[in-house]
């Protein structure tokens, strides 16, 4: 951005957030403003009217989600968002929203925690409970930018991958990053790609709602739209209907992990910075990966072989390419703020040379370079 | 109205840092209008200017009174860490903003105060201007303090152009208010010059 670009605008990254579920095509928005989030639905309750979509502000948490769903259902891209206690709340409806694969985004801008926690600080405690909030054996996509740009752009991406495997899309935000503000440049119409829903075009009696295609995602029907299908939370069969069968109750459970699984390598999206060399390795994800960056600018300066990995989709876990990426790596630091979550994951899958190191803070404050740079000074010993 | 002290370093103190990071803080009470005066100055160099900018803020209990912060980080590439680590230049409308953020200055750092408002000044390299007397004395209304201080902080530094900082006070200002906003962006221009010399 070194010419003078008329098109540029300073954003906040929850605007940034707000814009790029407009430019996929958001048309109902069920939420409770909460800090850290505030500003988008904000922006919502602004934008919405104007295109001809719905913004509701519910009463609270439980049934913002269950209305997001119901939309969903009705055949509406639709989103909340929230922060920490809100994203509480909906676990249980998000749990609904995976077992009836109805797609929909979920925006949670992290703050400190447990409980109502640090409104108005950062954190990153609920990483985890992106994967495993709700109860049950399912598979969550998680995506995490880390600049305004990537706010816009990881939003349109959540309401594609929702749109396409029928599933909700988590977008894990900070607070500092939903509020600083920085220059992006918006997309025009039509510039990336915006997934639209498969609907069936079959005749009325061979639909199936939860069909086990070979792709294994289905077209999905709108209710009013003709066709016939129930949808439970119960395990249900290819109908709909509650089931006790084995044979389908598997099935269920496999299709709801495989139709992920499947496509990881599509969904999973990591960036690097000097890693071609490095014995060190910083991972982060999100605010932290930027103090990362600059904390390996500092450490190259001084000839110190480290990079950087960033993880922009969170779950489904970069198993494969972290491996890949980790077999030279002598000591990998992980850096978030929280008292450690990601860093069971890379011990999970780093390679056994591989020396994990944790580097965490949890006071409400961004981890600063100068804190990750002494971690990689102390281990490069 | 000029410059209670002259800074000896001039040069250092307005030229860019090697690794094209240039930090600023504006700082003062809750009120004061810096977080807007943030917001505009980033807009400023961003948009105006083509600049790569970053604006960060004091959130919440502790930007409503006491100390309030606007943070912005420039630069002609990518900016990775998007707070403030060391500060190049930091204004303070305080006594209390001096107190608490003049430690996180550069060693070279420029420090623009408001001469009315702090009287206790930690270095002898700094630059003093009565913003708010200013603003209530020549201009009619306490609240531009912060457009004069901007109109100072772009002559003195340079971090901004003119034309771009006058167009983002402009497009933010409330109508009726343009001919105040742009003289006071003028006055600060005009008493950083004075002081320069």
């Amino acid at each position: 951005m070194n010419s003078k670009n008329s098109k540029a605008r300073l954003l906040q990254g929850n605007e940034a957030c707000m814009l790029g579920a407009l430019y996929a095509g958001v048309e109902f928005f069920g939420g409770y403003p909460i800090t850290p989030s505030t500003e988008i639905a904000e922006g919502m309750a602004r934008e919405m009217p104007k295109r001809g979509g719905k913004f509701i502000q519910m009463e609270d948490e439980i049934a913002s989600m269950a209305s997001i769903i119901g939309a969903s259902n009705a055949g509406c891209k639709s989103m909340t968002a929230t922060s920490g206690p809100g994203f509480s709340l909906m676990q249980e409806n998000l749990g609904y929203a995976y077992m009836t694969e109805t797609p929909c985004v979920v925006i949670n801008v992290q703050r400190g925690g447990p409980s109502t926690g640090l409104p108005t600080k950062v954190g990153q405690s609920d990483t985890m409970q992106a994967r495993w909030g709700t109860h049950g054996d399912y598979t969550s996509i998680t995506v995490a930018p880390s600049s305004v740009e990537g706010c816009f752009y990881e939003t349109v991406r959540a309401f594609n991958l929702a749109e396409r495997f029928l599933t909700p899309v988590i977008v894990l935000l900070d607070e500092v990053m939903a509020h600083m503000r920085e220059m992006m440049v918006v997309p025009e119409e039509g510039e990336i790609e915006v997934f639209k829903r498969h609907r069936p075009d079959v005749p009325r009696e061979w639909y199936r709602h939860f069909e086990i295609t070979p792709s294994l995602v289905s077209p999905m029907a709108s209710f009013g739209q003709g066709y016939r299908y129930n949808v439970s939370g119960l395990t249900h069969d290819q109908d709909g209907f509650p089931t006790a069968k084995p044979k389908e109750i598997v099935d269920k459970l496999n299709k709801l992990r495989r139709k992920i699984e499947r496509y990881s390598d599509e969904i999973i999206k990591l960036r690097t910075e000097k890693m071609e060399d490095a014995h060190i390795a910083v991972f982060s994800y999100g605010i932290v990966a930027r103090t990362a960056f600059q904390a390996v600018k500092m450490a190259r300066e001084r000839r110190i072989k480290v990079g950087a990995i960033q993880p922009l989709t969170i779950w489904p876990f970069p198993d494969e390419q972290l491996r890949d990426m980790l077999k030279n790596v002598r000591k990998v630091i992980v850096a978030e703020l929280n008292m450690g979550q990601l860093v069971h994951e890379i011990r999970r899958v780093a390679p056994r040379h591989t020396e994990v190191i944790p580097l965490q803070r949890y006071d409400g404050n961004v981890m600063t370079p100068s804190e990750i740079f002494d971690k990689i000074r102390e281990v490069v010993k | 109205m000029a410059a209670s002290s002259k800074p000896k370093q001039d040069k250092q103190n307005t030229k860019k840092p090697q690794d094209n990071r240039y930090e600023v803080r504006l700082s003062g009470s809750g009120g004061q209008g810096l977080i807007l005066a943030g917001v505009i100055l980033a807009e400023a160099i961003g948009v105006g200017d083509g600049k790569n900018v970053v604006q960060t803020q004091s959130y919440g209990p502790e930007a409503r009174g006491g100390a309030s912060r606007a943070d912005l980080v420039i630069s002609d590439g990518e900016i990775y860490y998007p707070k403030s680590m060391k500060l190049d230049l930091l204004l303070a409308l305080t006594q209390e903003a001096c107190d608490t953020y003049y430690p996180d200055m550069k060693e070279r750092g420029l420090l623009v105060v408001d001469s009315n408002m702090v009287t206790q000044i930690p270095t002898k390299n700094y630059y003093g201007f009565p913003f708010s007397r200013l603003a209530r004395e020549e201009i009619g209304h306490v609240m531009v303090a912060n457009v004069i201080a901007m109109g100072a902080i772009a002559e003195l530094t340079g971090i901004v152009s003119m034309a771009s900082i006058k167009e983002a006070v402009l497009s933010r200002a409330p109508k009726g208010t343009e001919e105040k906003n742009s003289r006071a962006l003028e006055l600060g221009a005009k008493v950083a010059r004075a002081a320069k010399k």
